[in-house]
């Protein structure tokens, strides 16, 4: 029990991450995160739309028929995204207005599909809602990550526009480089997109090959008897 | 009894990348000279600042891929990419701006890709096109030609200018280049004969852009004949960008400029004998190499013409780096002694 989630963070978070990985949903991951609360937003509307509809789907998965199970999921989804997007519509209107048509989109968005195809229709509730949130998480960690890299190069600002998000006491916590520094235009642009995704996709797989290479350092080595060894 | 057998070619040239790189240098020497003289020493601290960012660069990536370094830093590559990018950006330009347009040439645009001979964009113009969509202002602020140069710009000024930032004395003092000129005149309703009549304007284009111009073609004309280049990629780019200043200009001369002032205007004459030509980013066969030159010729003249820049070499060569592939397999040659495939 305890493993399946130990499995289910590493793989959402790290191992298998949405962003990184399996690099679903590009669309909402390259259009909106010109800074971090942006995606912010979005990661946790992707967040919450992942979780419900994903805990939705998994609870009626044994009455759908799998032929249709692509339409049904798709409604369920929906549903779900629309719910989300009044709620955001009514509690932080500007933040809808930057965000405006990739929280609609969210239904088309492949991470959401995906969970659902490949894991929560075939596990019970509490374990896709877990996977669920797990990459989630995951996927927005990348879109700040990423957000605060653009918004940095590209603004030389952090955590601007934070108080749409967060009230107006939040207005102090846009930290600035500097007056003397105005930015590359060029990373809040979409070129600056791809190239800041593509260097986060390439550190994380130096991490991996350099985990890899001192997992294997400090492996003892098995002495085997000299008549046995093949 | 063994032959020994040897194949053709049985005699051989020193033809390596080296060789090929200097001779481009040489070629480059003119038109290099005339910005001198224009600019004093403006274009000397982008020359200088150009290729020592980009050997410390190439230097860095290099050792960070773990490659050869010696064989590969002295094969002059890096400091024709900084060549290129130093006459292209404008003259007293800040260290930094430099500094990091070679970045994204060298690093992003080079090495990211596979080093050289795996690139498939053209880095000098990546470098060249990033500054120009990050920093506008600064890219297209050209100082007046001759104003600046040795005669009344010393050493210590120039040092100043290019680390320490400008003074704002010095912006009444920048002229807009010939083609942004005509760009924004024309859009202010003016027609070309007025344009003209500024005093800016020599017989051809640009009083002093148009001896640029003429030290590239000289350069480039040294180069077909060292065989260096080929013809196809400077005739058909330049004839495309005559052709289609010539067809608009027939229509009406009071609105679009004439083909001889769009040919020795901006980066036309640089392009289609030192960057179009690169021969690791431009397309390989002789029919693919018009179509490719053609196709950059025509989005010049469109972009400058009626897009929001007022050159485009850089844009256009870009673009059609990106075609190359599918046009050397479209335009694959047929193999002597096989029948053309019907498609």
């Amino acid at each position: 029990m305890n493993a399946t989630y130990r499995e289910l963070t590493l793989a959402g978070l790290w191992n298998n991450n949405p962003g990184l990985v399996q690099l679903l949903g590009l669309c909402p991951l390259m259009a909106v995160t010109t800074n971090v609360v942006n995606g912010l937003g979005l990661g946790l509307a992707t967040l919450l739309a992942l979780v419900s509809s994903n805990f939705a789907i998994s609870l009626v998965r044994d009455y759908i028929r799998a032929e249709i199970r692509i339409p049904a999921f798709v409604l369920i989804i929906a549903g779900n995204v629309t719910l989300i997007e009044m709620l955001i519509h009514a509690y932080f209107p500007e933040l809808y207005a930057i965000l405006g048509i990739f929280i609609p989109l969210i239904v088309t968005n492949c991470i959401v599909i995906g969970r659902s195809e490949a894991y929560a229709s075939k596990n019970p509730p509490l374990h896709a809602g877990y996977d669920s949130l797990m990459m989630g998480i995951g996927f927005m960690l990348v879109l700040m990550v990423l957000g605060g890299l653009r918004e940095l190069v590209g603004n030389g600002t952090l955590f601007a526009q934070a108080h749409l998000m967060f009230g107006e006491a939040a207005r102090g916590m846009t930290i600035s480089l500097g007056t003397d520094f105005k930015g590359i235009l060029l990373a809040a642009l979409p070129p600056g997109a791809f190239i800041g995704l593509g260097c986060l996709v390439a550190l994380k797989n130096y991490i991996d090959k350099r985990m890899a290479q001192t997992a294997k350092a400090s492996q003892p080595i098995t002495r085997q008897p000299l008549g046995e060894a093949a | 009894m063994m032959f020994n057998k040897r194949t053709s070619p049985y005699v051989t040239g020193k033809q390596d990348v080296s060789v090929i790189m200097r001779q481009v240098l040489y070629a480059l020497v003119p038109g290099t000279l005339v910005l001198i003289w224009y600019f004093g020493w403006g274009m000397i601290s982008n020359l200088l600042l150009a290729i020592v960012f980009a050997e410390l660069l190439e230097w860095g990536m290099l050792t960070l891929r773990q490659r050869p370094v010696r064989p590969f830093l002295s094969d002059y590559s890096a400091v024709v990419t900084a060549w290129l990018l130093a006459v292209a950006m404008p003259a007293f330009a800040p260290w930094w701006l430099i500094a990091l347009a070679m970045v994204f040439a060298v690093v992003i645009a080079k090495h990211l890709y596979g080093g050289l001979g795996y690139n498939p964009f053209n880095p000098a113009m990546i470098g060249y096109a990033a500054m120009l969509v990050s920093y506008p202002v600064q890219m297209t602020i050209w100082p007046a030609p001759l104003d600046f140069s040795f005669a009344h710009i010393g050493l210590g000024q120039a040092v100043q200018q290019v680390f320490a930032g400008g003074s704002q004395s010095w912006d009444a003092l920048t002229a807009a280049t010939p083609l942004d000129a005509v760009k924004v005149n024309l859009g202010l309703h003016k027609t070309l004969n007025e344009i003209y009549a500024n005093g800016q304007f020599g017989l051809l284009a640009g009083q002093a852009w148009q001896w640029v111009s003429m030290g590239w073609l000289l350069g480039g004309l040294w180069l077909l004949w060292q065989r260096i280049i080929s013809w196809h990629i400077p005739v058909a780019l330049l004839g495309s960008l005559a052709l289609m200043a010539g067809i608009f200009w027939m229509i009406n001369p009071q609105v679009y400029a004439s083909p001889l002032f769009h040919l020795f205007s901006g980066a036309a004459m640089l392009g289609a004998f030192f960057i179009a030509t690169d021969p690791v980013s431009a397309s390989t066969t002789p029919l693919g190499k018009l179509y490719y030159a053609g196709g950059i010729g025509a989005f010049t003249y469109i972009i400058r013409t009626w897009g929001g820049y007022p050159d485009a070499v850089a844009f256009s060569v870009i673009m059609l780096n990106m075609a190359v592939p599918l046009i050397d397999y479209y335009t694959q040659p047929r193999v002597y002694g096989t029948k053309r495939q019907q498609g």
